[in-house]
C-alpha cells in the first residue's frame, strides 16, 4: 500500500474528504452569519439551534410524515426561514439600534430554549437518519473509496454557497443587498424597502443553517446538541476569515475543515483544538480576520 | 405646469435627534418647477430640514406634504417613492458598489427619468469610471455621481445638500449649468447652501435657516436690498 509520510494514503485521502465535509458545514454556517451580521448588526447566536432544527425538521418529517430526504431539502429551508423571519418580526427588529451584546443575548437565549425543548421531547442521544438510497455506497477512484453522501454534500454546500456569492457580488439584488449592508438609511432613502430585506436576509441565513440540517441528518446522528458543538467552532471560523466578507468565509470554512482533517491523520490528539490555536495565530497577526477589513 | 401648485410644504416640522431637538417649527412652501434655497450658518438645520422630510432623523411633529400625499407617519422608503430625490450632505457613495452600480442603485419612481445614456452624454466622466469602486472617484466625479444618480429615477422634488461645498470653480460651474437645465426641465428644487454666489443665480425664492427656524424669506428680485441683510446672517 502507498504511504505519506508513513500514513496509507487511503487513511490519509479518508481523512481529507472528513476534512472537507465538515469544512462544508463551516462554509455553509459561517455565511449565513456573516449574511446576517453584515445587514442585521447580530451576532446570531441560535445559528447552531437553526442547523439543529433544520435536522430533526428532516427527521420528523420522515418519522411522521414520510417526507422523505428529497422534498426535506427543500422544504425544511423554508420551512427554518419562516421561523427565522418570525423570530426577526417579533424579537429582532428591535434590537437593531443597540450594541451587538443585546442581539447576542437574545439570540443565545432563544439558542438554549430551542435546544432545551428538543432536549425534552427526545432525549440528548442521538437519532439515526439513513442516507437515501441513491447516495448510498462509494466509488472506487483507484487510490480510495469515496463515499458518495460526502462527495454530495460538498457538492451541494460548494454550489449553495458559490451561487449566494454570485447573487451578492453580481446581481442587482445583490447591490441592493451591498447598498443596505453599508448604509441602510441612506439606501432606505432611495426608495428600496430595506426593513423587508433585512427580514428576509434573516430568514435567508437561518435557512441555511436548516439546509446544513438537513445535509447533516444522515451524515450525523440527529441530535439537540449537534448544534452547539458545530457553532463554537463556526464562530472561531468567522473570527478567522473576518466578519464581512461572503469568499472568506466560504474559503475560510472549507479550509479550516481540511487542516481540522489532516490534524486527525498527523496529530490526532490537536484535531479538535487546530482550529482555535489558528485563531488565536490570526488574531496576533490581523486581528480583523484574514478577509475582513479594518475599521 | 401650474407654477404656483404646491410641491412640498412644511408646516410647524419639529425634529429630534434622541434628545437634541433639532428643529423647532420649520414652515416652507416649494412650489412645483421652483428652485428654492435654504441658506443658513453651519449648524442651523437646513440638513437635518432635507432629512426629517425623509424621515432620516429620529423624532418628527408638524406636517409635510409632498404632492398632496401627507408623509410624516411614512416610513422612509414610502416617501422617496412620491419621487424624492435626495443627494445628501456627504454624497453617500457606496464602497461597495461601482460607480455604475451605485448610479443604478435607486430604483425608477417615474417614466420620465433620464436613461444611461442622457445621463452619461450629461456627465461624460461617468461613463469612463463606470467600472470603478464608487469611493474611488474623485470628490467632482462623486459629487457628480450623486447627482446623476437622483436624477435617473424621475424623481421630480430633488433635494440637494451643499452640492457646491469643496469642489473646483470649474465644477461648480458646471454644476450651476446643471441646475438651470433641470429647471427648464421643470425638476421642482430644494436647494441646501453655504455658497450664496451659486446659489443667488439659481434661486427663485431663499429661506434663511437659524436655530431650527425660517429666520426669513427672500423673493429673487429683493435680493439686492437685502444682501447687507444676508450677509450679516450668515456671517460672510
Ligand atoms: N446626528 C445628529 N445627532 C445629534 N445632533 C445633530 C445630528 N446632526 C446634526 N445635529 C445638530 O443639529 C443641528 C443642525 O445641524 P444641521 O442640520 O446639520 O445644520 P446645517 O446643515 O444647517 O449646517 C446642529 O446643532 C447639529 O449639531
Ligand atoms: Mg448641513
Amino acid at each position: 500500500m502507498t504511504e505519506i509520510f508513513g500514513i496509507p494514503i487511503q487513511a490519509l485521502m479518508g481523512q481529507l474528504m472528513l476534512g472537507l465535509v465538515n469544512g462544508s458545514f463551516y462554509a455553509m454556517l459561517s455565511l449565513g452569519l456573516a449574511v446576517i451580521f453584515g445587514m442585521l448588526n447580530i451576532i446570531n447566536f441560535a445559528h447552531g439551534a437553526m442547523y439543529m432544527a433544520g435536522a430533526f425538521f428532516a427527521w420528523m418529517g420522515l418519522t411522521y410524515w414520510g417526507i422523505g430526504y428529497w422534498w426535506s431539502l427543500i422544504l425544511v429551508p423554508l420551512t427554518v426561514g419562516v421561523v427565522g423571519v418570525i423570530i426577526e418580526r417579533t424579537m429582532l427588529q428591535w434590537l437593531y439600534q443597540l450594541d451587538h451584546l443585546y442581539g447576542l443575548l437574545l439570540t443565545f437565549g432563544l439558542a438554549l430554549m430551542i435546544e432545551g425543548a428538543f432536549r425534552y421531547f427526545y432525549g440528548s442521544s442521538g437519532l439515526p437518519y439513513s442516507i437515501p438510497e441513491e447516495l448510498t455506497g462509494a466509488i472506487n477512484l483507484g487510490f480510495m473509496f469515496l463515499p458518495k453522501y460526502r462527495a454530495w454534500v460538498v457538492v451541494v454546500s460548494l454550489v449553495v454557497c458559490l451561487a449566494t456569492w454570485f447573487v451578492i457580488e453580481k446581481t442587482k439584488l445583490g447591490a441592493y443587498l451591498r447598498a443596505a449592508t453599508e448604509n441602510p438609511r441612506l439606501t432606505q432613502a432611495f426608495g428600496i424597502n430595506v426593513p423587508l430585506m433585512v427580514m428576509l436576509t434573516y430568514g435567508f441565513g437561518v435557512a441555511l443553517a436548516g439546509l446544513g440540517g438537513v445535509l447533516a441528518a444522515p451524515a450525523y446522528a440527529v441530535s439537540p446538541l449537534m448544534g452547539s458543538n458545530l457553532i463554537i467552532v463556526v464562530f472561531a471560523v468567522v473570527v478567522i476569515g473576518g466578519m464581512g466578507s461572503i469568499m472568506g468565509s466560504i474559503l475560510t470554512g472549507l479550509s479550516l475543515g481540511v487542516i481540522e482533517g489532516l490534524t486527525k491523520v498527523f496529530y490526532a490528539e490537536a484535531s479538535n483544538t487546530v482550529v482555535f490555536v489558528v485563531m488565536v495565530i490570526v488574531l496576533m497577526i490581523r486581528p480583523a480576520g484574514l478577509f475582513g477589513k479594518e475599521k | 405646469m401650474n407654477a404656483t401648485t404646491e410641491y412640498l410644504r412644511l408646516r410647524d416640522l419639529h425634529a429630534f435627534y434622541g434628545e437634541s431637538h433639532v428643529l423647532h417649527g420649520v414652515n416652507l412652501v416649494v412650489n412645483r418647477g421652483e428652485c428654492v434655497t435654504l441658506l443658513g450658518r453651519n449648524g442651523a438645520g437646513r440638513t437635518t430640514t432635507l432629512r426629517a422630510i425623509l424621515g432620516l432623523t429620529g423624532r418628527r411633529t408638524g406636517s409635510i406634504v409632498v404632492n398632496g400625499t401627507e408623509v410624516i407617519g411614512l416610513p422612509t422608503h414610502q416617501i422617496a417613492r412620491l419621487g424624492i430625490g435626495y443627494c445628501p450632505e456627504e454624497r453617500g457613495i457606496y464602497s461597495s458598489l461601482s460607480c455604475e452600480e451605485n448610479l443604478l442603485l435607486p430604483p425608477k419612481l417615474h417614466s420620465a427619468g433620464m436613461s444611461l445614456d442622457e445621463i452619461y452624454t450629461m456627465f461624460p466622466n461617468l461613463a469612463e469610471r463606470r467600472h470603478s469602486q464608487g469611493t474611488r472617484l474623485s470628490g467632482g466625479e462623486q459629487q457628480m455621481l450623486a447627482m446623476a444618480r437622483v436624477l435617473r429615477t424621475g424623481a421630480q422634488l430633488l433635494l440637494l445638500d451643499e452640492i457646491s461645498e469643496g469642489l473646483a470653480p470649474v465644477i461648480v460651474q458646471r454644476l450651476a449649468q446643471i441646475i438651470l437645465q433641470l429647471k427648464e426641465k421643470g425638476f421642482t428644487i430644494l436647494l441646501v447652501e453655504q455658497n450664496f454666489r451659486f446659489a443667488a443665480p439659481l434661486a427663485d425664492r431663499m429661506y434663511v435657516v437659524e436655530h431650527g427656524q425660517i429666520a426669513a424669506e427672500i423673493h429673487q428680485n429683493e435680493l439686492d436690498e437685502k444682501r447687507e441683510f444676508l450677509q450679516e446672517v450668515l456671517g460672510v
